[in-house]
């Protein structure tokens, strides 16, 4: 020892808990609530922000579809039947004039019958804001005319074309969206509560009940889908109205989607049922309902959430699919897939191309759906890093 | 072994027997019968029809009997092979289908193997070159033909045949065969035909096999035993095929009872689009116009084809997994 060590002795009273203790922010960090946590992962996840963005949106617009479709659903131009989209310009004659369109002026072609439209590029139409249109009901409820953008007087807007009515496809494409996401929306709900009670009784009970429920599981999931659905919903009486076939097909895709969620359920609660404070919430005398509901659930809620939102995709997809083929909605409901109906002529598709758009929101849906699912599902991961 | 074959026999008979009561059902749901709906069509059309025709009709058709009573004849005859009769076509359904039930099976068969042929390289390609452009690019197709609704897929090849060939791709094979009784010839053009159904058919089944084989096989990857492998010195393509490959080879096999009713359904829509000669369009035109026994038949039909397939699937795990033969239960 050739170098004395200084003998040091700190003066500052000693606090046992200097270790442990948190600046603020980790103290936010540590007793961030779980669905804050999840909200966190979620963030970092930009695709399935984005896809969140997106949909929300979309629910959004459904709200406001009076307002923000500048026809009305069953608004027809006799004069312009198969009309092409009209392209958004901003500038004319190197001019800067807002946006607006170009008049089109009608043909017909003699040789194959084709409806021939050619823009008319002296005639140009600025678009109007809030301004009065086709009169609408809005939700029902009150009579009102103002539309978020309307044509110019005496002109058309018809920004992707018009169908074999002469009816503006952007307007119905709006009016559609409504319907299809409604049906997504209602259907989860269903499924998500059959799949709940259903699969909370068949783990929580477990027995007879579950072997049960395990063998009605096993028989729904080994069914192809689209040939019950569509055997379902042709079973459907010719009589009803169509708002009543509306809400019967939703009922017939969320009953035929829960397996997958019960399955779920269940595997999580065997495990769960035999936890210490399950055992505790017995003994003190709760129902097997609160127990379930009030202590198991809640420890796999945001999972569920996830997988429910995966499941969204195919019911949006049933409803196009059975519609499409004539089964599902029919006019005056409209959803994507009775759009799509208009597609089947394929030889009237080959010649107005613009009946094919009804598709890409379809598929933005189910790819946004899908996206912002597997965000959720990384994000409900309690095991992965923040 | 012998046990859990005879319990799983069993579970295919028992699911069989639920699913034809449930199809009976759906049978009898709408309300009337299909000679009601008849009886009015004739009406509309101005023709008087007897009292007594229509008792006559209902005897003959077995409507008068009670529904379990019908729903028994329905069943036995099933099983031997007579598959009920159309009021449509006033002919017994087995005639009316003719080769229908043939082709569709052809048509899913193939759907499978294409399914398999495709994801099986993509797959391994995508897990042993994770996170490269290769992987990346993979991921986005395989979301894309996820995302793609087979139907809206149907679509778009009639569009771009119709519009760049001017040929509608919609047929299973060359117009000279239709109705002629098989032969080399006409299996040969059924085959070349077939490539356009079983492609849209198969892509998203292909897309959701690829990501899954992808899944196993990292999670395979990233084991001990294949660092010790690599340790040992074992080149790089015979350890991935010695070992993690056959592990990830499993769920890969046992995902065919996802994936067949999926197909199934998917072939049924697809064929409707492009009035393919298999069971899906009439299928269609059966529910349309409320001729239950057809459409009955056709979804029992398929749902046979599905459980038969899982079935064998599960053949198939217990001959490639161990556990299974030892344990005695699937473990998925």
């Amino acid at each position: 020892m050739s170098n004395d060590l200084v003998h040091y002795v700190s003066q500052a009273p000693f606090d046992p808990t200097a270790i442990e203790a948190l600046t603020p922010e980790q103290e936010q960090f540590y007793m961030a609530s779980q669905w804050r946590m999840m909200w966190w992962r979620l963030k970092r996840h930009r695709v399935a922000v984005i896809a969140g963005i997106v949909l929300i949106l979309s629910y959004c617009s459904i709200i406001v579809t009076e307002f923000l479709a500048p026809y009305d659903l069953h608004s027809r131009h006799t004069e312009h039947i198969y009309a092409p989209p009209q392209g958004l310009h901003l500038f004319h004659e190197g001019r800067f004039v807002g946006p607006f369109v170009y008049g089109l002026t009608y043909r017909l072609d003699m040789e194959n019958l084709k409806r021939v439209y050619t823009p008319d590029t002296r005639d140009t139409q600025v678009i109007r804001y809030f301004c009065d249109g086709d009169e609408y009901e809005f939700w029902g409820l009150f009579k009102g005319r103002t539309h978020l953008v309307c044509p110019a007087r005496g002109g058309t807007l018809f920004l992707l074309g018009t169908d074999r009515l002469g009816r503006d496809m952007a307007s119905r494409l709006l009016y559609a969206g409504r319907i299809s996401l409604t049906v997504g929306l209602v259907g989860i709900i269903i499924s998500f509560i059959l799949g709940i009670t259903i699969g909370g009784m068949a783990g929580y009970f477990g027995g007879w009940v579950d072997s049960v429920v395990q063998r009605v599981i096993e028989i729904l999931r080994s069914l192809p889908e689209l040939p019950l659905w569509m055997a379902l919903s042709a079973a459907l009486p010719v009589t009803w109205s169509p708002i009543l076939v509306f809400l019967g097909i939703t009922v017939i895709l969320g009953f035929l989607d829960w397996p997958g969620l019960a399955r779920a359920v269940r595997s999580k609660l065997l495990a769960l049922r035999e936890e210490d404070y399950c055992t505790a919430a017995k003994l003190m005398g709760a129902r097997p309902g609160r127990i379930i509901g009030r202590h198991l659930l809640p420890n796999f809620m945001s999972h569920l959430i996830a997988s429910a939102t995966l499941s969204i995709p195919s019911m949006i997809l049933g409803e196009t699919a059975l519609s499409f083929l004539g089964l599902g909605l029919r006019p005056p409901v409209t959803s994507f897939g009775v759009l799509l109906t208009e597609a089947q002529n394929i030889e009237a598709v080959a010649l107005y191309p613009w009946l094919l758009l009804p598709m890409l929101p379809v598929v933005v849906l189910v790819l946004g759906f899908n996206f912002l699912g597997d965000g959720l599902r990384d994000a409900a991961d309690p095991y992965t890093d923040l | 072994m012998l046990n859990y074959l005879a319990r799983r026999f069993l579970t295919v008979i028992l699911t069989l027997l639920v699913i034809s009561a449930l199809v009976f059902v759906i049978i009898q749901l709408p309300p009337g019968d299909f000679l009601s709906t008849y009886m009015a069509e004739l009406e509309s059309q101005g023709e008087i029809v007897s009292p007594d025709k229509i008792e006559h009709m209902r005897r003959q058709y077995g409507l008068d009997k009670p529904l379990i009573e019908q729903y028994f004849v329905w069943v036995t005859g099933l099983i031997q092979g007579d598959l009920g009769f159309s009021f449509e076509y006033n002919l017994p359904v087995t005639e009316v289908v003719g080769d229908r039930l043939l082709l569709s099976m052809v048509l899913n068969f193939a759907t499978i193997l294409f399914i398999y042929v495709v994801s099986f390289p993509i797959g391994v390609y995508s897990a042993t070159h994770q996170y490269s452009w290769g992987d990346y690019g993979l991921t986005l197709l395989g979301f894309l033909g996820l995302a793609t609704p087979n139907f809206l897929l149907a679509l778009i090849m009639l569009y771009f045949a119709n519009v760049y060939f001017g040929t509608s791709v919609g047929t299973l094979m060359d117009d000279v065969y239709l109705n002629q009784p098989w032969s080399i010839d006409k299996a040969i053009s059924v085959v070349e035909h077939l490539w356009v159904p079983v492609f849209v058919i198969g892509t998203s089944g292909t897309a959701g096999m690829i990501r899954r084989l992808r899944a196993n096989l990292l999670d395979e990857l990233q084991k001990q035993y294949v660092i010790t492998g690599r340790a040992k010195g074992l080149p790089a393509g015979r350890l991935l095929v010695k070992y993690p490959l056959r592990m990830a080879l499993n769920p890969f096999v046992a995902d065919i009872g996802n994936m067949l009713p999926q197909v199934v359904s998917g072939s049924v829509i697809v064929s409707a689009v492009m009035s393919l000669p298999t069971t899906g369009p009439m299928l269609l035109e059966a529910l349309k116009s409320q001729d239950m026994y057809l459409a009955g038949s056709f979804v029992m039909f398929l749902a046979l084809l599905t459980v038969i397939g899982i079935f064998i699937s599960d053949l198939l795990l217990t001959a490639l997994d161990p556990r299974i033969r030892m344990h005695g239960t699937a473990q998925r």
